[in-house]
């Protein structure tokens, strides 16, 4: 049976980054817990033995339960009666076996029930259990909204709900509106406060609220009475137990079937503030907004590495002019290209990961005692990398996932077209994932202001000193000049002072800037594992130049004055 | 109240993966050319004490297996999926039991665990196809018997009495039988849940004595005075007081001839009704092939 973590060697290399010690030593504050919790790690090597052999049962469920019944749950979706929503069967099936095998709640410290697992573990499992079914892939990632709970909700709302969440009650964030989509600024739905019962009350609607009959919701909700802005917005739990909050209908969706997107209908529904009055928006949603990128970002490797799959499987058994297609340039071309983004995507996206699981530790650590003036130098630079890498992981990987789901129909050429085939399910699965959680456009305005002030560039010369085995310096020189361009470009918009031509041309200078990133984390990559990945690094490497060279004219050549030819009307 | 549940599992070669040398030139099984796994249908035996358990809070689950000290694996397995502690029984002596040596051996283990109410094991182990020892067992601890069994339906705590569905030819049968009680399960009960990724991370480095290597004895000494529940016990004949003749070869009236690859030639299956001349007619069809007589 197919073990969608053993089967991609990829996974283990990037599990095993010398990084990953220095985040366990943080995440299990040197190992406390050894005596108190018989699950607890030992040390280093019990810990990554720990996270590996969990990956592994997430592989085995995966392969054996989820992805067999991804096509079951692609046509049977869920169903929404009585204000409720019941899952499709097989969605049920998943859930059960993901519970009974105690994979919810992996990131929450063990004094709740959870698994005092890394960020990186878990979204290697996000990615896996992606692989096979996206959708289900929500439902069971949602359960990262419990590190927002964690770092903003005080102790009693810590010991009341999160052992819930461990124990394998599912979650969502109900964040938009029919009128407040990407601009959450505008959300509406009032928030007054019950004197006599000394509680929240939420009335309004919330629509395209992903697993929006969750058990436990992240609601934000203007609980400011005349405000119009962000600074009137408060984030709420909202309990299911309690009631109050109906679906009113589920979505009929392109793809991600599995997963029900709702519209809720809250009526005075009796809530909870979480953290303090109007930091909902600005502090809150952000940073659950980031939790959830990454998780988007995993579930775009993983739509890329079943992509990859499908396409290789077929392009192996298909036969035409007496040979398998996977013989013919044209064919083997977009397989490589498919394999080289899959696998320069998932290096950012372990590296973003990895980034995000020291700050975040640091900042757990924060809350327990005062950090080392060296801890918080440390803290501050991985926070702001991860800030920086973040867009970047989840713009990249969904368009990646887009353009592979594509190539993989391609290859299947008629057939791939026809419902049959797996493929087009990864295509239409693959769609939502540059839109939702902010769009691509929306990663590039948040990636922007590190490429005007400088920090990709200073972590392009950083990675330029990494020292490479000679028979790859070539490829470190050859990247080089990429990123001599990405500088050059960046510096001339940003010479030319003008906001419109920065906003025009963001999202080349952001393709750019990632794009640089990659080539230099598969190099590092090929450097330590050449088997496993010197052909995608030559693949990317190719690609990456042309890319690299395509924005470069663009920019070079734009005037600012030709944006009226864009502009509408 | 719970219950004290007894299974029966064995380490099994994968009989998936059956290469030339699958089997030793005296005829039994090569363990060492194909890799071991928990036989199957002892999975679907787990998963039915599991769900005793989870139904009747209070409830053990203690596994015992006989076989080599690395057989320790399917205890492991069964400890990461919710069982509460393990017995290996191992012994040079034990070597090449048959049916009737191996339910010998462990009825004998399962009278020194001493209670239990429900004893459960796969209906047969996939090496050798037999479905013999769980029978055996009752028999020889003078137990009620219930095989082929796919869902325990229900257990009445007052009467002590536990419902079963069988799978038996062309439909199911539903039972009532009264604990303690033998029961085998069939393959086509639910499947087993997932390994438990905290009772993985607590159970990895549970071993029997014979697993630990002599130069680290000291090391794992300490460990499982530690930690008691890393020791998993192990047992060898003298240990569950077993009559020397009656284990391993000794105590094994089965001789294995040879083993020749058949392909079966069965024709369809025919439904004959009762009647007289049906079964005059089918006596006659078997003495003429000379299958019977």
């Amino acid at each position: 049976m197919a073990n969608f973590y053993k089967d991609i060697p990829e996974l283990k290399y990037h599990l095993n980054n010398p990084m990953m010690e220095r985040i366990c030593e943080l995440k299990e504050r040197g190992y406390a817990d050894k005596d108190k919790f018989d699950y607890a790690a030992q040390d280093y090597a019990d810990a990554l033995d720990s996270y590996d052999k969990v990956l592994e049962i997430t592989g085995e469920i995966t392969g054996e339960i989820i992805a067999p019944n991804a096509e079951g749950v692609d046509a049977e979706g869920p169903h929404c009666a009585n204000g409720r929503v019941e899952y499709a069967s097989g969605t049920k099936q998943n859930l059960d076996a993901m519970v009974k095998a105690g994979l919810n709640g992996m990131t929450m410290p063990r004094r709740f029930g959870g698994l005092n697992f890394p960020i990186t573990p878990y979204t290697m499992c996000a990615e896996v259990v992606a692989a096979a079914d996206a959708g289900f892939g929500n439902i069971w990632s949602l359960q990262d909204c419990i590190e927002t709970l964690y770092e903003f909700g005080n102790e009693d709302q810590h010991s009341r709900f999160i052992p819930r969440i461990c124990q394998g009650e599912t979650m969502s964030m109900d964040l938009t509106e029919p009128d407040a989509g990407s601009d959450l600024q505008s959300v509406m739905l009032k928030a007054t406060f019950d004197e006599k019962e000394n509680c929240w009350r939420l009335n309004g609607v919330k629509r395209f609220i992903t697993n929006g009959d969750a058990d436990l919701h992240l609601v934000l909700a203007r609980s400011e009475e005349g405000t119009h802005d962000g600074r009137g917005l408060s984030m709420f739990i909202y309990d299911k137990r309690d009631g109050g909050v109906n679906v009113r209908r589920i979505e009929n969706k392109l793809g991600i079937h599995g997963s029900p997107t709702c519209e809720l209908v809250y009526k005075n529904a009796k809530a909870e503030l979480c953290g303090d009055r109007k930091l909902g928006l600005i502090k809150y949603v952000m940073a659950l907004m980031n939790g959830a990128r990454l998780g988007i970002a995993a579930q775009s490797v993983g739509l890329s590495q079943a992509a990859y799959n499908e396409a290789l499987a077929y392009a192996k058994d298909r036969k035409q002019f007496g040979k398998a297609i996977i013989e013919f340039p044209a064919v083997y071309d977009m397989l490589a290209t498919i394999k080289a983004k899959l696998d320069a995507g998932r290096a950012l996206l372990y590296q973003t990961s990895r980034y995000v699981d020291v700050y975040k530790a640091l900042d757990d650590i924060a809350r327990e005692r005062k950090l080392t003036p060296e801890e918080r130098q440390e803290q501050k630079l991985f926070s702001k990398l991860a800030d920086a890498f973040t867009p970047l992981a989840k713009g990249m990987n969904s368009e990646y996932a887009n353009q592979n789901a594509y190539d993989c129909i391609q290859v299947h050429g008629g057939s791939g077209f026809m419902l049959e085939y797996a493929c087009q399910r990864i295509y239409r699965d693959a769609r939502i994932t540059s839109i939702y959680e902010g769009t691509t456009q929306l990663q590039t305005v948040a990636a922007i202001r590190y490429v005007t002030n400088g920090t990709y560039q200073s972590v392009l010369a950083d990675y330029e000193n990494i020292l490479v085995a000679p028979e790859f310096e070539d490829y470190m020189n050859r990247i080089k000049s990429m990123d001599s361009k990405f500088s050059a470009a960046s510096n001339a918009v940003k010479e030319a002072g003008d906001q419109e031509l920065l906003d025009f041309l963001a999202r080349r200078l952001y393709e750019m800037a990632a794009t640089c990133v990659m080539s230099h984390l598969l190099l590092q990559d090929t450097n330590k594992e050449p088997e496993m990945f010197k052909k995608s690094l030559e693949v990317y490497v190719n690609y990456a130049e042309s890319e690299i060279e395509k924005h470069f004219n663009f920019i070079r050549k734009f005037q600012a004055e030709k944006l009226a030819n864009y502009r509408k009307a | 109240m719970g219950y004290k549940i007894i299974v029966l599992a064995k380490q099994v070669p994968d009989t998936r993966n059956v290469g030339p040398d699958a089997m030793t030139p005296e005829g039994t099984v090569n363990r060492a050319a194909l890799p071991a796994v928990f036989n199957p249908e002892d999975l679907n035996a787990l998963e039915q004490a599991l769900r005793l358990k989870d139904q009747f809070p209070g409830s053990t689950i203690s596994v015992v297996t006989m076989g080599l000290p690395k057989s320790a694996e399917v205890i492991r397995e069964a400890l990461y999926r919710g069982a509460d502690e393990g017995f290996v029984v191992t012994d040079r002596c034990l070597g090449g039991a048959d049916t009737l040596a191996t339910s010998y051996t462990l009825s004998q283990a399962i009278k020194k665990i001493g209670k239990y109410d429900i004893i459960i094991g796969g209906r047969q182990a996939i090496d050798g196809d037999t479905a013999q020892v769980g029978p055996q067992i009752a028999e020889k601890l003078g137990l009620t018997q219930v095989t082929y069994a796919e869902e325990i339906l229900s257990v009445d705590e007052k009467t002590r009495k536990i419902v079963i569905k069988r799978h038996i030819d062309g439909g199911v049968e539903t039972v009532e039988a009264p604990m303690p009680l033998v029961i085998t399960v069939n393959g086509s009960a639910a499947p087993c849940r997932p390994r438990n990724a905290k009772r993985i991370m607590k159970y990895k480095c549970a071993t029997v004595a014979a697993e630990r290597p002599a130069e680290a004895a000291s090391a794992y000494a300490e460990m499982v005075a530690k930690k008691p529940f890393l020791n998993i016990t192990q047992w060898g004949a003298a240990d569950i007081e077993a009559d020397l003749q009656q284990v391993g070869k000794a105590g094994s009236p089965t001789n294995v001839k040879a083993v020749k690859n058949i392909v079966f030639k069965a024709k369809e299956s025919r439904t004959m009704t009762g009647a007289d001349a049906d079964i005059e007619s089918l006596m006659v069809e078997l003495l003429n092939e000379k299958i019977i007589g």
